[in-house]
């Protein structure tokens, strides 16, 4: 990965009054990029510049957010090209000429400015079985899982998804074939083909194998590099074409 | 059968075309080498190859994992490309295969036994 240029303070742009060359996507699918400076700021985020055009220069902007923490995963939005957390995405990291371009996630629908509509990509969770289903009650024991076990460990590597979807916006094979799940779900379906208790394994690998499912993945690893958590979607999504030809062979697809 | 087993099966089958590939190019580019030194006539190639079981049998395996491995990428760039789903690409592509059966296994017939 090429090394990104960090901002420093030098003769140019020691004051931070330096004024940042912002351009926002407005409108919906259809729209353009419109123009703002923005007084550039020490420790400034991306996220800072969002919310101080929507306050001091046009209070119509759309845009969301909630945690700035990089915690709730709602705040995704492309910055120069790439998907990113814009709250943990500082200017200094991205903008080194001073310039930054913010548009909404791609592959997802745009309901105005910078906020996308995420219900397909929720839907595709609920499509890839991302449900939990236990068999267990309240008067059952708590189930004991051994830290050390594979499963545990692979379950573990992908379980502290936030459903940003910065990984979905980030893979090419969702933009070629609207239907393919993608990363996201088919990483949260490993998780509970990875939970022992869980009771829905054959049913889960039915719903993420084929062509709209795993099996579409490239495995170039695109999600992997650009998922904020360092979760990697392209070795849980490995797993599960793994798991879908065992289960082929044995008959149990 | 369902698309999801029908991937399951291409996924191993492509898998396992790619191993047998992948050695049979390291063994093709090691004769390769062996062969050409000191110059290459096709008199000198068609004398070690004609009647030869062992090459004949090595070249219709590399032939076979092609034959196996190519139609089902293709499938892949079809659908991806054109949006070629279902039967229309399980068909174009099973041509494809026979073509690459048919023509490979001619060429080895041509310098193991014509
Ligand atoms: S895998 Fe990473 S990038 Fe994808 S939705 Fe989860 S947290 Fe976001
Ligand atoms: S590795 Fe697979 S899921 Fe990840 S971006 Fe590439 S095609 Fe998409
Ligand atoms: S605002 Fe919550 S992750 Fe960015």
């Amino acid at each position: 990965m090429a090394k990104l240029k960090q901002w420093r303070p030098n003769k140019r742009n020691s004051h931070m009054s330096t004024n940042l060359k912002v351009k926002v996507w407005r409108g919906g699918e259809q729209g353009s990029f419109a123009s703002y400076d923005v007084p550039r700021q020490g420790s400034q985020t991306v996220l800072d510049v969002v919310t101080y055009i929507q306050r001091h220069l046009d209070p119509s902007l759309s845009y969301r957010f909630a945690c700035r923490v990089g915690m709730c995963g709602s705040c995704a939005m492309t910055v120069n090209g790439v998907a990113r957390w814009t709250c943990r995405t500082h200017v200094a990291k991205v903008a080194a000429d001073g310039r930054l371009e913010i548009a909404p996630l791609s592959n997802l629908l745009v309901i105005k400015d910078l906020t996308t509509d995420m219900s397909e990509f929720f839907d595709k969770w609920a499509r890839a079985k991302g449900q939990f289903n236990g068999k267990q009650t309240r008067h059952d024991d708590f189930a004991r899982v051994d830290p050390n076990s594979r499963e545990r460990i692979a379950a573990n590597a992908g379980i502290e998804c936030i459903g940003c979807g910065v990984c979905y916006a980030s893979c090419d094979v969702v933009s070629w074939r609207a239907d393919y799940l993608g990363p996201a779900a088919l990483n949260r379906a490993w998780t509970l083909v990875n939970d022992v208790r869980d009771t829905q394994r054959a049913e889960r690998l039915r719903a993420v194998a084929g062509d709209a499912g795993c099996h579409a993945c490239h495995t170039q690893g695109s999600c992997s590099e650009h998922c904020p958590k360092q979760i990697e979607p392209t070795a849980g999504i490995a797993g599960l074409k793994y798991l879908a030809a065992k289960a082929a062979i044995w008959g149990e697809l | 059968m369902t698309s999801a087993v029908t991937q399951a099966r291409l996924w191993y089958w492509q898998r396992i075309s790619a191993m047998v590939l992948a050695l049979c190019v390291l063994i093709h580019l090691a004769i390769m080498i062996y062969a050409v030194r000191g110059g290459l006539s096709a008199a000198e190639i068609l004398g070690r190859t004609r009647g030869s079981l062992s090459f004949g049998a090595f070249y219709s395996v590399f032939v076979l994992a092609c034959a196996l491995h190519v139609p089902i990428g293709l499938a892949t760039v079809a659908d991806e490309w054109m949006g070629w789903r279902g039967p229309k690409v399980a068909v174009a592509a099973g041509f494809f295969g026979i073509a690459i059966v048919f023509m490979g296994l001619r060429a080895v017939y041509g310098v193991v036994a014509a």
